[in-house]
């Protein structure tokens, strides 16, 4: 019982930070320069892991197709699984994953850091709303990364499993058959469901890791457990999010 | 300072007044140990007002409630007329603490830590502001440090950091919490000149929280004396150069006895 009311407080809480932090929306023309060092962070140094991991579960879903197609002759539709795949599902999922432990952590431990040292406390006696300074240009930036990285994370990993049916002997699907097959039956709004869930998640991920990260208390043993919680956090959103968000865009 | 050009600027609607902060019955709690106990203070408008009192007594609570960073078990905290836990009084009382830690921002620079409050309140343009914080570094001898990173500073210049952040916000209400305690002889008869100058110029309300005789003695008007949670004497200055409190005597002029040391007394 104890637990529950917990779990409906932190609920409100991220909710109240969403709201507060929506209201100073007015002051980001003038942040622009913050917004765009979270860009930088979030997107940009995200790229690298992005592109390869993405290129790499691109390659593996070929593989096992590839694998289990061949049984009742199915190769040439070893574009579409992998294009549909990869840009509904795993794409966006994956690059939240990523987003939760390479970004979501580091904004949990740095604003985590700033409230144990009181950092957070100087800028509220300095009227400055942390959530106008910290969080604002946080969540802005995700939902300008998250379709980005969305969209790479399909292009490497159609790509990868191109290279796989090309080059696989026992596949050996060439790869402008693997795109046709990828273009007739996908629709643009299968692209853009997987969009729409790579901004659902990324926004959520940075929502929860800033409000945990100011809410910690106590001493710098609190800012790692903040971290853990975050990340924690992250995944199990990320998932059950992703069935919900599934089925609303499927039967909507 | 130069005037704000463009009409973008606000100008701070805050210059030309001074507050005063009155304590009444203010109790405050940490799960069940009472840390302020039934705290009574009326600091006037203008007035420097040193707090002293034993390590842990509470001094550094009794702040954070005035600046609004913590919230009464009971009783209430009042700047001029506005409730200090309200969050609204924050734009109708522009006040500055300087943190016991210092509570620099570790991720910009000295320079950046000083101009955050202007540019955010976009109090001046870039010269303006640039004007503000050099003239502040100068007044503390930090004009070496501008462009490091707090982590590069050594403890005394962090504090003098914080001390230079507060001046460069130009509050009405200035609460200190031991600006000296980290400050070398030199630096804390500064500093100390420092406060009693700002009082003169602007008629900032000071609350000083100190452990540093000198200072309380050479500029306070009025003096606390804070002991266990409770206010054990208020008073003016000159009360407190030979209290008659045995208590406070004992606290403000410890006599060192190595024939008989304290600590052999309490085994
Ligand atoms: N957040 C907190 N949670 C629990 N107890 C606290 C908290 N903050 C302070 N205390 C307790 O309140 C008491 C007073 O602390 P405070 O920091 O005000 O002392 P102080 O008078 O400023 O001492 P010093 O001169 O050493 O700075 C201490 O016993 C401290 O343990
Ligand atoms: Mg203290």
């Amino acid at each position: 019982m104890n637990h529950l009311t917990a779990i409906f407080g932190h609920i409100g809480g991220t909710l109240l930070l969403l709201v507060s932090s929506v209201k100073f929306i007015g002051t980001l023309p003038r942040q622009r320069a913050r917004f765009i060092e979270q860009c930088y962070l979030i997107g940009y140094t995200s790229l690298p892991i992005v592109t390869i991991l993405s290129f790499f579960i691109g390659s593996v879903l070929a593989l096992q197709s590839g694998y289990s197609m061949e049984n009742f002759g199915a190769k040439q539709f070893i574009g579409t699984l992998v294009g549909l795949t990869m840009a509904r599902e795993l794409g966006p999922v994956m690059v939240a994953i990523l987003i939760a432990g390479r970004v979501g952590s580091a904004v949990t431990a740095e604003l985590a850091s700033m409230k144990v040292y009181q950092e957070i406390d100087a800028l509220t006696t300095m009227n400055i709303p942390p959530e106008r300074m910290l969080v604002l240009p946080r969540l802005a930036a995700i939902l300008v990364m998250m379709p980005v990285l969305a969209i790479i994370a399909n292009l490497c990993g159609w790509y990868g499993g191109a290279l796989v049916c090309q080059y696989t002997h026992s596949i050996s699907v060439d790869s402008e058959s693997y795109f046709i097959a990828l273009k007739t039956y996908m629709k643009p709004k299968d692209i853009i469901d997987g969009l729409v869930k790579a901004e659902v998640f990324g926004f959520v991920i940075i929502l929860v890791c800033c409000y945990i990260g100011l809410n910690t208390r106590g001493g710098p043993r609190e800012i790692g457990a903040s971290v853990t919680k975050a990340v924690v956090a992250s995944l199990i959103l990320i998932l059950v999010l992703d069935y919900f968000v599934t089925k609303a865009l499927l039967f909507a | 300072m130069t005037a704000p050009a463009a009409s973008s600027y606000t100008a701070s609607p805050f210059v030309g007044r001074t507050f005063g902060v009155t304590v009444a019955g203010l109790n405050k709690n940490f799960g069940r140990t009472a840390v302020l106990k039934d705290i009574n203070l009326e600091v006037k408008p203008g007035e420097i007002f040193c707090i002293m009192g034993p390590s842990g007594s509470g001094k550094t609570v009794l702040l954070k409630h005035i600046a609004g960073l913590e919230h009464a078990t009971s009783g209430e905290v009042r700047i001029g007329e506005f409730d200090a836990a309200d969050p609204e009084t924050r734009n109708k009382v522009h006040l500055a603490l300087v943190f016991q830690a210092g509570a620099l921002f570790n991720s910009l620079s000295v320079y950046d830590n000083l101009a955050l409050y202007p540019r955010e309140h976009r109090q001046c343009n870039e010269a303006g502001i640039r004007e503000r914080v050099l003239h502040a570094l100068s007044i503390l001898s930090l004009e070496k440090a501008a462009n490091k990173f707090p982590s590069d500073l050594s403890g005394g210049m962090k504090k003098r950091v914080a001390i230079a952040r507060a001046l460069v916000m130009e509050p009405q209400l200035l609460l200190y919490d031991e600006p000296t305690s980290e400050l070398d002889p030199v630096m804390s008869a500064t500093l100390t000149e420092i406060i009693a100058t700002l009082r003169e110029q602007t008629a900032v309300t000071s609350i000083v929280v100190t452990h540093d005789r000198d200072l309380a003695f050479n500029i306070a008007d009025r003096v606390a004396f804070m002991m266990d949670g409770r206010i054990q004497g208020v008073g003016p200055r000159a009360d407190f150069k030979t209290p008659a409190d045995p208590v406070i005597a004992n606290f403000l002029n410890p006599v060192i006895d190595l024939k008989n040391p304290r600590f052999k007394q309490l085994e």
